[in-house]
Formats: C-alpha cells, sequence, structure tokens
C-alpha cells in the first residue's frame, strides 16, 4: 500500500518566509536605518528652507510629516524583492505549491514591519519638534498606522511590477505616487484637522477602510505582477 | 454578430478593415466638430455671468470626458488580454494610453485657460477636478514610463495590464478623496438640463464629434501597432508587396 504524497499545509511555507526575512534584515540593519534617516532629514530640511518661525512650522508640520512618511517608505519599497530576485529564490518562491498572493502578503508585512513601524514609532518626534501638542501625535500615529501599511501593500504592486528591470527606482515613484494619493490627503488632512480641533472620524474611517481594501486586493495583483516579471 | 467580433480580433482581419473605419469615423468626426464649433461660438448666444468666455466648454469638456473614457478603454482591453489572452486587446490599450494621455493634457490647459479670466487664476490647487486629471495624467505617464521600460512586448502588455486595473481601481477613490476638498469647480450643467439649449446642442454635437474622432484616431494607431508587432509574419509581407509591388 503506497502512502499518498505528503504536501506541507496551505500557508505553513509563509511563517518561515517571514522568518528568513526578518532573520535577514536582523542580519544586514542598514536597509532598516537608512530610509529612518532619510525621514528625519526630509523633516529638517523644511525648517532650514523655510525659516525656523515656530507658528509657521506647527501650520505645515502635518503635512511635512505625511509627505517625509510617504517619500521614505518610497525610498524603502525597492528592496521590497530585489535581493530575492537577485539569487533567484524569488523564482522559487513563485514555482512553490504555496499559494502565491499569502506569500507576497507575508512579505510585504515583514516589509512594513521592518520599514513602516520604526517610521511611526519616530514619526512623535518629528511632530513634536514642530511645536505640536501630544493629542496631534495621537492622531499621527492613529493616521499612519493605516496610512504606512497601505502605502506597503500598494507599492508592493509597483515593487513586483518593476521588479527585473533596470534603473527601476524612478519608475517605481512614478506608478506608485499618483495610487497613494488618497491615502497622502487623508492621511495629512486628517492631522491638520485634529490641529484646529475638528471632528476626525471620517479621515480615520477613510484610512482604515482604504487599508482593509488594500489588504484584500493588493496580494492578488501583487502576484500577478510577480509572475508577469520572473516569466 | 459574435463571428464578426470573433474575426476582428484576427490581426490580418483588423488590419484589412480597419481603414474604413477610420476614414468613416473621422469624416463624420471632423463634421460634427465643425459644425458644434461654428454654432458654439457663433450661433449660442453669450453667457450672462462669463459673457463669451464659457465658449471655450466646447472644446475643454469633450476633452475631459475623453480623458476618462479613454483610460476606460485602456483599462477593459488590457484586463481583456489578461484574462482571455487576446492579442489585439493588449494593441488597442497601448494605442489608447497616448490619445488619453493628450486628452488629459487638453483639458488641463483649456482648463487653465477658462480659469484666467472666471477665477483669476491659471491653477487652482485646491479644486476637485483639476487634481483628479492632474493625478489621471500621471497614471497615464507612469504606464505609458512601464511600457517603454519593459523590452519585451508580451511582458510589456501583461505588467501595464496590471498597472492599469489597478489603476482602474483606484481612479473612483482618488476622484473622491479630491472632491473631499472644498470645492471652486463650477457645478455640472450638462445633464441637470439648466443649461439653455442653443448652448447645450453644440455641445453635444462637439462631445459626439471629438469621440468619433478619438476613435478614428484609436483605430489608426492600433493598426499600426498590429502592423509594428506583427512585422516579421507572412501576411505582413504579402501585404507589403502588394502595397509597394514585387521589387
Amino acid at each position: 500500500m503506497s502512502t499518498p504524497l505528503q504536501f506541507p499545509r496551505i500557508g505553513s511555507g509563509v511563517f518561515q518566509l517571514m522568518r528568513r526575512d526578518l532573520l535577514l534584515a536582523i542580519k544586514r540593519p542598514g536597509d532598516v536605518i537608512n530610509p529612518l534617516f532619510f525621514f528625519a532629514m526630509i523633516a529638517a530640511l523644511f525648517p532650514l528652507a523655510l525659516g525656523p518661525d515656530i507658528r509657521q512650522l506647527a501650520a505645515i508640520g502635518p503635512g511635512i510629516t505625511w509627505v517625509a512618511a510617504l517619500l521614505s517608505m518610497l525610498l524603502a519599497l525597492n528592496s521590497l524583492f530585489l535581493n530575492d530576485f537577485e539569487d533567484g529564490s524569488l523564482e522559487q518562491l513563485i514555482l512553490s505549491p504555496q499559494p502565491l498572493p499569502v506569500m507576497a502578503l507575508g512579505k510585504t508585512v515583514v516589509h512594513w514591519l521592518l520599514t513602516g513601524l520604526p517610521l511611526i514609532l519616530v514619526s512623535p518626534l518629528v511632530v513634536w519638534s514642530y511645536g505640536l501638542d501630544d493629542a496631534v501625535v495621537t492622531v499621527m500615529l492613529g493616521t499612519l498606522l493605516p496610512g504606512t501599511l497601505s502605502l506597503s501593500l500598494l507599492g508592493s504592486i509597483g515593487a513586483a511590477l518593476t521588479v527585473g528591470l533596470q534603473k527601476s527606482s524612478a519608475l517605481l515613484s512614478l506608478l506608485v505616487l499618483p495610487l497613494a494619493m488618497p491615502v497622502l490627503i487623508f492621511g495629512a488632512r486628517t492631522v491638520s484637522l485634529a490641529v484646529a480641533g475638528d471632528d476626525i472620524s471620517a479621515g480615520l474611517y477613510f484610512l482604515w477602510g482604504y487599508c482593509m481594501l488594500a489588504l484584500t486586493l493588493a496580494p492578488f495583483a501583487t502576484a500577478a505582477a510577480l509572475r508577469i516579471s520572473n516569466e | 454578430m459574435w463571428k464578426f467580433f470573433h474575426k476582428l480580433a484576427s490581426p490580418p482581419h483588423f488590419y484589412r478593415l480597419a481603414p474604413r473605419f477610420v476614414l468613416g469615423f473621422g469624416v463624420v468626426g471632423c463634421v460634427l466638430i465643425g459644425w458644434g464649433t461654428y454654432a458654439g461660438l457663433f450661433l449660442a448666444p453669450p453667457d450672462y455671468q462669463q459673457k463669451d468666455a464659457f465658449r471655450i466648454i466646447y472644446v475643454h469638456v469633450p476633452a475631459a470626458y475623453l480623458s476618462m473614457m479613454a483610460y476606460s478603454i485602456m483599462a477593459i482591453s488590457a484586463g481583456i488580454g489578461l484574462i482571455w489572452r487576446m492579442k489585439l486587446a493588449h494593441s488597442v490599450a497601448a494605442a489608447a494610453a497616448p490619445l488619453g494621455a493628450w486628452f488629459t493634457f487638453s483639458a488641463l490647459v483649456t482648463g487653465a485657460i477658462w480659469g484666467r479670466p472666471m477665477w483669476g487664476t491659471w491653477w487652482e490647487w485646491g479644486d476637485p477636478r483639476v487634481m483628479s486629471e492632474l493625478l489621471m495624467l500621471f497614471l497615464y505617464i507612469g504606464y505609458i514610463a512601464l511600457r517603454v521600460a519593459i523590452d519585451e512586448i508580451g511582458k510589456a502588455d501583461k505588467a501595464s495590464a496590471v498597472l492599469a486595473l489597478v489603476g482602474a481601481v483606484n481612479i473612483p477613490i482618488i476622484h473622491y478623496s479630491v472632491e473631499w476638498w472644498t470645492s471652486v469647480h463650477q457645478g455640472q450643467t450638462v445633464v441637470g438640463g439648466k443649461m439653455a439649449p442653443e448652448m447645450l446642442q453644440p455641445l453635444l454635437l462637439n462631445i459626439l464629434g471629438f469621440t468619433l474622432l478619438f476613435g478614428a484616431m484609436l483605430l489608426y494607431r492600433v493598426r499600426t501597432e498590429v502592423l509594428h508587432r506583427e512585422r516579421r509574419s507572412r501576411w505582413v509581407k504579402a501585404e507589403v508587396l502588394q502595397t509597394v509591388g514585387a521589387p
């Protein structure tokens, strides 16, 4: 009597993959730290360019923090699939019997843990330095959480589409930035509303709704894009 | 009926059939645009508030409408190409993108010219429709840039198709998120019947005319695209020999 073929359970691979990606990132912390410094530097550029008037800085602070977050997420995005593409493990991932959308989601979540989450943790420093109070910091954290997650998910589609191409980083920004506009608009405006003392629930509802939509659809688009760019 | 569409999907058949439609759409489109523009510029009465400045809508509205129309055509044919692997559909998507980008650009330029006397500024950042059109232009540019960046044509087709579909999901969200801003743009007056008939008629003529002209240009571009893609095939060689004459 022959034993039936044993396949690994669906979904068991994704945790292995996430563990591996996290370990790789710990061994090479530069990839995590550089976007953070980039974020802090953009935040420092504006007072240098516009003058140190604290009232003006408080007025533009929410928008600047959000733009800086968007740009440093974009900067980090390039590395999402690049290393795996170069050493060939991305191809193995596509050929494996594990569902590719789940694997792509796993990689994106790890990428967010390494880029989005540290950025959220650093963002209060920027907000405080612009002369805004603790209530604004809370709202900033509340908008950056769904916002950066949405940006990682949207960005994973763009990163998957451009992964094999040369000079892909400018192209990647061109693809992802227009798609990311709703997140930027709602993120920055919600914080501005909080500064003015208005009701912010609409913005937060939108950001979480957008995040859920991206969580539902983006992994499939990313998986399709990965297959196309690796054929 | 179905047989007609099935035959249309074959590149050589499309190549032979297209010129008739290009000519028909082009001629009727140009006549309608001529008629509509004449009626819009000379027969329609001046607006009681905007005087003659409103007359730019006879170009602005068709351009803005076609910028969205071209994106829908691009996204739908990209989807068809991706799902049913129809080669001609990818050619349509490739041909529609630059046209759509140009219509978007024209809508922005004519809008700016209109904005100067109406709002006192060429460019109004706070207006949701200006921003939607601008982001639409960026989406087109991203699509075209991705196509250009990938050398292999089959891969470029599929990758850009994914991008077009992702963009199509996002366009309504982008539109409503910029709508969230306070609007200074004129409200819509075409559908509500608030416009005087002698002003509306030329506009409808121009919308129809520009749509037909767009159809003619699209088919012409698709035909060129097909010729380029099939340049190594036997039927293209036969076609060229027939046109140029045997050497």
